[in-house]
């Protein structure tokens, strides 16, 4: 008798996402774990209870410690989804834009320093308004748009003195004039499954800040770009976030590898979660190759 | 349907009848976060705050 495949689905909190998850992994009968990321534990001397899952399905809130057990799973063989070299690109925006920049996907203009003084020196070299963003952080959290020298000196210090040190990984980013909206599309495996607009008034356009979702076609040029991006960091579950750029046209924002579609599956009327989890099985068949 | 009783304001709660462990509600009177630690029977606590390298 054919063993049956065994999912794990890392997670921190149970939010609608994962309800939906789990409810597409019940519906294929599939035999699966919960396992919540504040209460394991990883034996490195005993990988065998991992080894058992076929796959792990990783949906963390945190991004440090998604990206731990997601190198201890593949370290001990595990396929995982997405794979800890795609959340290494996809979790740090600067990682991403150096993988973007080599693979020739547009962007937008990017410049990085390690001190206060370099990044005042790069930010003038930009012309304001710049954006200034954490290379680790998502909804929307901690961005600045720097409006003049003042501004620039101010939050740098702040920075500096108040943050993490990654905080003085400075990433700095030209403000781009967009129409009031960007666009998220979801790329699972080779294909582009939704694309939906993110409207605010707020220059921030994130969900998670209030922005407004509206379905958006997948136009030739949006499915394109989308999957030469996925491709790029390595593929597997992603939103891919699109900036309509008044010169330049569509460029790649960012990829995010543990995204949250709690507006997206019901807009589009796609089974999101069920599309994951399809994704996820047919990772599971296959041989895992680091 | 199951309720249970906010640790913060002490009302009663009552539990929408899909309500997992790990879930957050919400407080409708006091608008606190709580995070669902069991559910027969139904024990909460708050939730914890949101950490800088949480998201998606």
């Amino acid at each position: 008798m054919e063993r049956q495949l065994k999912i794990g689905m890392l997670y921190s909190r149970m939010r609608v996402e994962e309800k939906w998850i789990l409810s597409a992994m019940e519906k294929r009968e599939i035999d699966y774990d919960r396992l919540d990321d504040r209460t394991i534990h990883f034996d490195l001397n005993n990988p065998a209870p991992w080894q058992e899952y076929d796959v792990v399905l990783e949906r963390s809130l945190s991004y440090t410690s998604g990206l731990y057990a997601l190198r201890l799973l593949n370290s001990f063989g595990v396929p995982t989804v997405n794979m800890a070299s795609v959340a290494e690109i996809c979790g740090d925006k600067l990682m991403t834009s150096a993988v973007l920049a080599r693979e020739g996907i547009p962007q937008p203009h990017n410049a990085t320093a390690f001190t206060s003084e370099a990044a005042l020196e790069a930010i003038e070299a930009f012309g304001y308004p710049v954006v200034l963003k954490p290379v680790i952080g998502s909804w929307g959290r901690l961005l600045a748009k720097i409006n003049d020298r003042d501004a620039a000196e101010a939050v740098l210090e702040h920075k500096s003195t108040l943050g993490s040190v990654q905080h003085s990984i400075f990433y700095i980013q030209e403000y781009i004039e967009k129409p009031g909206r960007d666009i998220r599309a979801v790329v699972i495996g080779d294909r582009v499954l939704t694309a939906m607009y993110r409207k605010s008034q707020h220059w921030i356009t994130n969900t998670a800040r209030g922005g407004e979702g509206e379905l958006c076609a997948v136009t030739a040029e949006i499915e394109d770009l989308c999957l030469r991006a996925a491709k790029s960091v390595g593929g597997g579950v992603l939103a891919v976030d699109l900036v309509e750029h008044p010169e330049r046209g569509l460029i790649v924002n960012e990829i995010n590898h543990t995204m949250e579609f709690h507006t997206m599956q019901p807009l589009s009327g796609i089974d999101i979660a069920g599309e994951i989890v399809n994704y996820v099985l047919s990772v599971a068949s296959k041989e895992y190759v680091s | 349907m199951a309720s249970v009783t906010c640790p913060e304001c002490a009302a009663e709660i009552t539990l929408e009848a899909d309500t997992e462990v790990g879930e957050i509600i919400v407080c409708s009177d006091c608008g606190v976060d709580l995070e669902v630690t069991a559910l027969e029977p139904v024990t909460v606590q708050l939730a914890p705050m949101e950490q800088e390298d949480w998201g998606e």
